[in-house]
């Protein structure tokens, strides 16, 4: 549901450090990997080939190349597909850095090609001496600095693939437009909580028809989205493309320097999850163009890396619901599996019984998903 | 005739439950079967009265509606007694200067029935509304339509009255009909006399607006504390409308959703809080003045002492609402779930301190909550007299309960009522997460019947 106030919890807007994330351009050359360098990770559209798979517990450097014709991302997942570092939206042909900070134990490298899915994934090795810290207070900090990392990431990334979109609207390109309006909108929709925080905002960029005031010009996405699908057109739309760009820009800004508490996080989960419930199964969030499977499962993934920025706190106070949340997680990816269609999905002309099922398991997994807040304020 | 008047004392005690009214009842049809229905006119034997359910009498109200316009005359004989009942069960006024069902003490149930007016001739809607007006008054008086009621008519016919409240109380049903904008049109002649302030609804922000759900001609609204009475008598409504009127959309309602009397307890909503704590009530009769009843300088005179209604279906996503926390329910309402007292307050009917802040700094009652906006404080001194009620129409496609609110609100000015109070709501308020409106109308209800009259007789003359 757009124009919603969700997540309007107050977030002071205190300035994130960006340490963990940088997109250094330092190229370091492949082959020559002595075990304590950068880690170069050769991307493509069905590979991702590490040149190691061990590194030393600390701060680690990720030398992502994407030699594939699709744009990719690069995660470091930690159990549960906890986000510990990512670089989003690397272009063919591009080159980007990720700084990230582990600690000793198991996790995940994986590239997504196309951007969906859960990608090809291999074993990472962390070891050494930098323990894991394991204090309440120091987990929670941990989530807190995660999710930021989180939705910094996304930010940058919406900005990016918002620019392109305006760009291809602009050129009067209908086709490229149609195809980016859905990739623009998943990073929207991972990070909505946040971004509904700022204001007006929200419904400047995001509301449908029906969300407008009388007296109000309609704007953002939907707007441009009734142009494109219903008049098949993007006439006198530059402007309305030009303002997006300015209202997201602006959130970005904002969305890269907020600060968030576990219970901010533990709520926005519940609240993307809502979202899906409300205004994705029924399909009426992209209306015109039928792409709501695409913000059903970035709403999906967002509220994952909220809840599994949560684990180590979760874990520690509750086990079985950690447990419960993987499997509902799993659960609800699996129900998308059948409606996609190569790096994206069929248009959602779901029937009535196979809203149902999708309903369903969304239900399934708001439910312990809703618990999560009450289980990270138990002292 | 008068005499048969049913009053509490001669008709049902007042913790008459179904199955004694059902015997008595019977005991009634055994005296009536068989009978000229003249000769049903006068049960006279107070043997036999003491028993009569509220249904057997039915015969002497029968007997004066030989057709709708006399029967509305002729019974209106009956109603110059007083018929407020003291029990729950007895019938309430019809006549009177304002309408009843609008500051009657809210009822538990509803149906409420939109209708198109399908005939294009203005005599035809006139008669419409004296038959109604006729089986009205016989209705809320707890008593069967038509000359023989629901079962002494003849073999080869259908009764005129569909019988599934023979045997309940009146159940302090009320009809109260509304007037819609569709009725002011070219049809009837009526476009000089649509008052100013019976406006279109402007859209709201994230209306979802189903057009089947919204409008209509004529509404009645149906209160009682029996669902099968507040059915029983649209559906008979309807059945007299037919070829005239046609159905538009109707709505059944359970658990009131507000208190029109200091004598009510306030009842809970679907989303589990206390509602229409601070509703006008009843007892405010300055207030009510104000606030609900159309003053001689409002005009236009045909609905001085009348009121318009503003109805809508607001759809409750209960799912999403049950896995909010306990602090984020309260802080969208304003209000404690238990007590229903304001935020930073102990008890209910403690005033709201919109200046009081917590620790933090901020208001106790936030400025996004239901309670904050929907004030008085902030809305100009508007006020509604709501009396709104729970719905639950199974559940959806998705299999999710189709429930909400059907928001009733009564009002003097619905320009400078609803329409300000619901453009603050529905740009700020943050219980909009959790609900969408999806139905919505407006009718201006006339004032009431005097004995001889008919629902909106000043408009016609």
């Amino acid at each position: 549901m757009s124009a919603s106030r969700a997540g309007k919890a107050t977030l002071a807007g205190v300035v994130l450090g960006l340490a963990a994330l940088t997109a250094c351009a330092k190229a370091e050359p492949a082959g020559k990997d002595d075990g304590t360098g950068p880690v170069s990770v050769k991307a493509s559209d069905s590979g991702c080939d590490l040149s190691r798979r061990d590194v030393k517990a600390g701060t680690s450097t990720f030398s992502v190349s994407n030699g594939g014709s699709k744009v990719t991302e690069f995660y470091v997942y930690a159990d549960g597909d906890r986000v510990m570092g990512e670089v989003e939206n690397i272009g063919p042909g591009l080159k980007r850095d990720l700084i990230v900070e582990l600690p000793t134990g198991k996790y995940q490298a994986v590239c997504k090609p196309g951007m969906v899915g859960d990608g090809i994934r291999g074993d990472l090795t962390v070891t050494g001496d930098a323990a894991p810290q394991t204090s309440e207070d120091a987990l929670l900090k941990q989530a807190t600095e995660g999710y930021q990392r989180y939705v910094n990431s996304q930010a940058i990334a919406l900005e990016q693939k918002t620019t392109e979109f305006v760009t291809a609207v602009k050129a009067g390109d209908v086709a490229k437009a149609k195809a980016l309006y859905p990739v623009s909108r998943t990073y929207w929709e991972r990070i909505e909580p946040v971004a509904e925080s700022f204001g007006n905002l929200d419904p400047k960029i995001d509301a449908r028809v029906n969300d407008v005031e009388p007296g109000t010009e309609w704007t953002g996405y939907h707007r441009i989205e009734q142009a494109l699908w219903v008049s098949n057109s993007t006439k006198g739309m530059a402007k309305y493309a030009d303002q997006l760009l300015v209202d997201v820009k602006t959130v970005v800004a904002k969305a890269k320097v907020v600060k968030v508490t576990p219970l901010q996080m533990a709520n926005g989960a519940k609240e993307l999850l809502d979202e899906v419930a409300t205004g994705k199964v029924t399909g009426e969030e992209d209306r015109y163009s039928h792409t709501d499977l695409w913000d059903f499962e970035a709403n999906v993934e967002g509220s994952q890396a909220a809840v599994q920025a949560l684990r180590p706190a979760l874990q520690q106070r509750d086990p079985a619901l950690v447990k419960q949340l993987d499997t509902n997680f799993k659960t609800v990816f699996a129900a998308l599996d059948k409606y996609r269609d190569g790096d994206g999905f069929k248009p959602y002309t779901a029937t009535e019984p196979e809203k149902k099922t999708l309903g369903a398991v969304v239900d399934g997994l708001a439910e312990p998903v809703s618990r999560v807040a009450a289980t990270i304020a138990k002292k | 005739m008068t005499d048969e008047k049913p009053t509490p004392g001669n008709r049902t005690p007042a913790t008459t439950d179904r199955s004694s009214g059902g015997q008595a009842s019977d005991a009634n049809t055994v005296s009536g079967v068989g009978s000229a229905p003249s000769s049903a006119v006068a049960p006279a034997q107070p043997g036999r009265r003491r028993g009569f359910s509220r249904r057997g009498l039915f015969g002497a109200a029968g007997a004066a509606v030989v057709t709708g316009v006399a029967g509305y005359a002729a019974h209106s004989a009956l109603d110059t007694q007083p018929t407020q009942a003291a029990d729950n069960n007895g019938p309430v006024d019809f006549h009177g200067v304002h309408q009843a069902g609008i500051v009657t003490p809210v009822q538990d149930r509803l149906h409420f029935a939109a209708f198109d007016v399908t005939t294009t001739s203005r005599d035809d809607l006139i008669s419409l509304l004296k038959e109604w007006t006729a089986a009205a008054a016989l209705l809320t008086a707890g008593k069967d339509i038509g000359q023989y009621g629901a079962v002494n008519g003849p073999d080869e016919a259908p009764p005129k009255d569909t019988g599934e409240a023979v045997g309940l109380p009146p159940a302090r049903l009320t009809l109260t009909i509304g007037f819609g904008p569709g009725l002011f049109d070219k049809r009837f002649g009526l476009a000089a006399k649509r008052p100013k302030a019976l406006v279109d609804l402007p859209h709201f922000i994230a209306d979802n607006l189903d057009p089947q759900r919204s409008g209509g001609d004529l509404a009645v609204q149906a209160c009682s504390d029996d669902p099968q009475v507040a059915v029983h008598a649209i559906r008979n409504l309807a059945r007299i409308g037919f070829g005239r009127v046609a159905v538009r959309y109707s709505q059944l309602g359970f658990g009131r959703t507000s208190s029109t009397s200091r004598a009510q307890s306030t009842p809970r909503n679907l989303f589990g809080f206390k509602d229409g704590t601070n509703n006008l009530k009843l007892e405010e009769a300055d207030k009510l003045e104000q606030q609900l009843w159309v003053q001689s300088e409002d005009g236009p005179d045909w609905m001085v002492g009348g009121s318009y209604l503003v109805s809508r279906r607001i759809r409750m996503h209960i799912e999403t609402w049950d896995r909010t926390s306990l602090g984020e329910q309260e802080a969208v309402i304003g209000r404690g779930k238990g007590t229903g007292a304001p935020l930073g307050k102990a008890d209910e009917f403690d005033a709201i301190d919109f200046a009081a802040k917590n620790a933090d700094g901020e208001p106790k009652v936030p400025t996004d909550s239901h309670v904050r906006l929907a004030h008085p404080q902030f809305n100009n001194g508007a006020e509604l007299l709501r009396r709104g009620y729970n719905f639950v129409d199974g559940s959806d496609g998705l299999g999710r309960l189709d429930a909400g609110l059907f928001f009733l609100a009564y009002q003097r000015d619905p320009r400078k009522q609803f329409i300000p109070i619901q453009k603050q709501l529905s740009r700020d308020d943050k219980m909009n997460e959790y609900i969408e409106h999806v139905g919505s109308a407006v009718f201006a209800c006339p004032p009431g019947v005097t004995p001889g009259s008919y629902w909106g007789e000043k408009l016609f003359s």
